[in-house]
């Protein structure tokens, strides 16, 4: 009994604490404090994503479309890059600083030259995504990577091992939880990248939904669509974590025990 | 018959010989230990008997072939058990199988065989880290011994263990190395358990190591309990020990 007191305070007071914030965001609109059309209250705001429920479905497969497509991508570039430079100290040494200046290059500054250059479809959208998702991945892989057992890696090599069986013996399974945890990053990179470049031009998609309502200065539907898609980040956060959990078993019943 | 010879093995490591003129001998079925402080080099030699690293000069030959600088022959066990965290107990064990070519089917259904004869029924499907450091060490032999049933390298198996089990683990070794008829050469730097274990002991000493004497144990097998706190025990100790000083 006593033992699970903590993690129900755990549990209880972040959701306390985001619930007081909503009170007082409701009460400074009710009594007038912030003008409505500035600062919709709470209630505006679930208003209207009930009102335009469909059409921000709608918005949302094309987001999560490309998300989906240049997190792919991203995760297998991320993959080859890792596995590349691990495999090549001379890569290592000359492309890692090139990759860390890429992530320097803020992505509101790159989109508008993709867009430029490659028109209004999806290809400037996924490139984008790729650009900013195969980061994480591969640092994580790759720090995973040389995070390897040295002693175990010799025990195969002292077995026989050839240079494959080490990386799947040894090396792949022990960059797992890195990987994951860059994954993990680049699972709502992917969300906020898409959104980024349909901003700059596009014809459906949460970004494309969001310039439209500002334009109309439908504050209501703009703070749904935030919240639509901080809540897709999530779910995508939480879907990784239950991925992690199926693919690596051993480490699930570490922590129970 | 002679397993394992190594010839006049010299190593040396940025100018200075590390290990000197070292030649040793394993035959068959036999527990052999190394004895020696810290930093001697033992290690040094295992990494070349195992083939890991090539000596500046010598030969070491298994079963009269050439084996040295070639790793896949001769196999070892660490203080440091090894088992991978993400594989079961059983696909830890069969993992040399596998890395010879074995299907991972077949191979299992082989290790699975000898899962009671090393008293480790029952851990199958479990993880490393559900498992206690004795049985682990258990595993971690059971593996070594499927990547080579000729000769094993063991580097302080059971160091890393609190001393009750380390005691039973001594009882359990012998036991099983009975059965299995393997050839040991152990690392260790704890000198009871050097007399306890083995068919002959070499003391190594001096820097660089040199090989100092070669002890033969010649207490029958197997070993009761009371061998220990024997007269015969002791003299062996008080012999060693002054060659160590």
């Amino acid at each position: 009994m006593i033992k699970k007191l903590p993690s129900i305070i755990n549990k209880v007071s972040p959701v306390s604490a985001i619930l007081f914030v909503l009170i007082i965001w409701q009460l400074s609109s009710a009594t007038g404090a912030v003008p409505k059309f500035m600062l919709p209250s709470p209630l505006d705001v679930v208003r209207a994503f009930i009102d335009d429920f469909a059409l921000l479905m709608h918005h949302a497969g094309t987001t999560l479309m490309e998300a989906f497509l240049g997190l792919s991508i991203g995760t297998v570039f991320g993959f080859l890059i890792a596995v590349i430079m691990d495999r090549f100290p001379v890569a290592y040494k000359s492309f890692y600083p090139v990759i860390v200046l890429t992530q320097t290059v803020p992505t509101v500054a790159i989109a508008p030259l993709l867009v430029l250059w490659m028109g209004y479809g999806i290809l400037p959208k996924i490139t984008l995504i790729v650009v900013i998702t195969f980061f994480p991945i591969a640092i994580g892989l790759l720090e995973g990577f040389r995070s390897a057992d040295q002693d175990a890696l010799n025990l195969l090599k002292a077995m026989g091992a050839s240079r494959m069986q080490c990386f799947l013996h040894i090396k792949f399974p022990s960059s797992l939880n890195q990987f994951f945890a860059g994954l993990r990053i680049s699972v709502s990179y992917s969300v906020v990248g898409a959104v980024v470049s349909e901003w700059l031009g596009g014809f459906s998609g949460l970004g494309v939904y969001m310039t439209r309502v500002r334009k109309s200065y439908s504050f209501d539907k703009m703070f749904a669509v935030i919240f639509f898609i901080s809540i897709i980040s999530l779910l995508l956060i939480f879907g990784v974590a239950l991925l992690k959990n199926a693919v690596m078993p051993w480490d699930r019943r570490k922590k129970t025990n | 018959m002679d397993r394992l010879t190594t010839k006049n093995i010299t190593v040396s490591y940025e100018g200075t010989n590390i290990i000197e003129d070292i030649s040793i001998e394993l035959k068959k079925g036999e527990i052999v230990c190394l004895i020696g402080v810290s930093g001697v080099g033992k290690s040094t030699l295992f990494n070349v008997i195992s083939g890991l690293l090539n000596p500046d000069s010598g030969t070491v030959q298994l079963d009269g072939s050439d084996i040295a600088g070639k790793a896949g022959n001769v196999s070892y066990m660490l203080q440091k058990d090894l088992l991978l965290p993400y594989k079961t107990i059983l696909d830890n064990v069969s993992l040399p199988l596998v890395i010879r070519g074995e299907k991972k089917s077949k191979a299992r259904e082989i290790t699975a065989r000898y899962f009671e004869e090393f008293g480790l029924e029952g851990t199958q499907n479990k993880y490393p880290k559900q498992l206690s450091g004795g049985m682990r060490q258990r595993a971690a032999l059971l593996r070594t011994y499927l990547f080579s049933d000729q000769v094993a390298l063991l580097d302080e198996p059971f160091s890393a263990l609190d001393s009750i089990t380390k005691s039973n683990m001594h009882k359990w070794f012998l036991d099983v190395m009975e059965q299995i008829r393997l050839s040991a050469l152990l690392i260790t730097h704890d000198i009871d358990e050097a007399i306890l274990l083995s068919d002959r002991i070499y003391v190594m000493a001096g820097k660089p190591g040199r090989i100092r004497e070669e002890i033969i144990i010649r207490e029958p097998k197997p070993r009761a309990r009371e061998f220990v706190v024997s007269d015969s025990f002791m003299e062996y100790k008080k012999y060693i020990l002054s060659i160590l000083e």
